[in-house]
């Protein structure tokens, strides 16, 4: 099992391959269907996508507890953000996670920018909300569950799948 | 003549719903454990550990299994001399869902499907009600989270394509789904009647045991048969390869028209989360 700081470096990812189990630790960025298009349309505004160089866990919290920092927080199906990501990978958004099988432009778009997608494991949310040690809003709060979380993680499992 | 007061639905809902977003189904839960005793590939068994840990982190922490604490379905069944009492029922349903998303702190997932503005409460729910006779009143609640819903097919088959081809439309909606539902998964399926009752069939069938038998033996043979060949899809947990893609398969049937054949399939990922309650 190899451990992996979060972002993730682009001579890093080069060492991975596909079913390499990794414990994710340091910095990620929540990110699903509203948030990747506001981010999308940021990109088209300004010519720079938000996030750039981070890592995007594709996924939406419930709500903290009073003492909490977030609820659970599985992952979400990365099909939903399949027409998004060649576009933010070729804006420097090199690193995701979400769930389940992607479509062949994302397999694309990863192999001719040098990133990597892992999958979680989908339906663990109470498991990963015990990976986060904090979180905090960033972009987007009116989209609550959907808004845009800055996580700080540590020994966050999943899987290489795409590489 | 039954009085139910419509306070005793809302608990009951309220309840339910918040005990089923948090504890696993101890029969899902058995057989999670059971795939991983069988699994060989690593990565598999990996996905499965972490799945079993995951109930076990919920059940202790009161932490919903997945954030995804999905669209509530409730099926009433009604008895004909039961007389709700204190308010309309509908409403007392979706109090017991608003109590239990806000005081479970479970996610908002429900909203206007064109405006897409939330409705922050979870509600309303899906409610179907069935007239039964005498005085029961039995509610079954279900939270379905929509990353295996939207797995979920209907086909109108014709006449002639028969057993065969409801084996092929529940096999290609798996196949098709392939990791997207977080398998292994438990299949609905609902056979015969119109096109919405095939639906409501597929989604009623998933209220049964995991460990139950089918009481009409020809669907038991078929049930076990899905299975089966599911289960050499080798789609495996999360879509990692393995030898679990489906925990099981249930059919509910209805006669249908002599030109059709009706088949629906709802998929519930392995987060099992239904219960009912007689009041």
């Amino acid at each position: 099992m190899k451990r992996i700081s979060t972002p993730i470096d682009k001579e890093i990812i080069k060492t991975l391959k596909k079913g390499d189990i990794v414990l994710l630790s340091g910095t990620m960025y929540t990110a699903r269907d509203a948030a990747h298009k506001k981010m999308l349309d940021i990109l088209r505004n300004t010519g720079e996508v938000p996030l750039k160089g981070q890592t995007l866990y594709y996924a939406g919290p419930c709500p903290p507890k009073p003492q909490e920092c977030v609820g659970s927080i599985g992952p979400t199906s990365s099909y939903r953000m399949d027409d998004y990501t060649p576009i933010f990978l070729e804006n420097g958004i090199l690193s995701t996670i979400g769930k389940g099988q992607r479509a062949q432009k994302v397999h694309d778009a990863i192999k001719k920018y040098g990133g990597v997608h892992f999958d979680a494991i989908g339906g663990a949310g109470a498991y990963y909300k015990s990976c986060v040690t904090s979180c905090e809003t960033v972009f987007f709060p009116e989209l609550g569950a959907e808004a845009v979380y800055k996580l700080e993680i540590k020994d966050f499992p999943c899987i290489v799948s795409i590489v | 003549m039954k009085i139910v007061l419509s306070q005793d639905i809302t608990s009951a809902i309220k309840k339910m719903c918040m005990e089923i977003c948090v504890c696993l189904d101890q029969k899902a839960l058995a057989k999670l454990k059971h795939a991983r005793e069988i699994e060989d590939s690593q990565a598999t068994a990996f996905a499965l550990d972490i799945m079993i840990k995951n109930a076990d982190i919920a059940k202790k922490t009161s932490s919903p299994l997945c954030q995804d604490t999905g669209m509530v379905v409730v099926f009433v069944d009604m008895g004909q001399d039961v007389r709700i009492k204190g308010g309309y029922i509908e409403d007392a349903i979706n109090q017991g869902v608003k109590e239990a998303y806000q005081e479970g702190y479970f996610r908002k997932s429900v909203l206007d499907p064109i405006s897409r503005e939330n409705t922050w409460d979870n509600t309303p729910a899906v409610i179907h009600y069935n007239i039964i006779k005498g005085s029961e009143f039995c509610l079954s609640v279900m939270a379905k989270g929509f990353g295996s819903e939207n797995m979920s097919r209907l086909f109108m088959l014709t006449p002639s394509e028969g057993i065969e081809g409801i084996k092929k439309a529940v096999i290609e909606t798996i196949k098709d789904a392939n990791a997207k539902p977080c398998p292994p998964v438990v299949v609905g399926v609902g056979v015969g009647g119109t096109m919405e009752k095939a639906a409501l069939l597929s989604k009623k069938a998933l209220f049964r045991g995991l460990d139950s038998k089918n009481e009409d033996p020809i669907l038991n043979d078929l049930e076990e048969q899905l299975l089966e060949e599911i289960n050499l899809l080798g789609i495996g947990a999360q879509g990692l390869g393995g030898k679990t893609t489906a925990l099981k398969v249930f059919i509910e049937k209805y006669p249908t028209h002599i030109a059709g054949l009706p088949v629906a399939v709802t998929v519930q990922c392995h987060a099992v989360r239904h219960n009912s309650i007689t009041l």
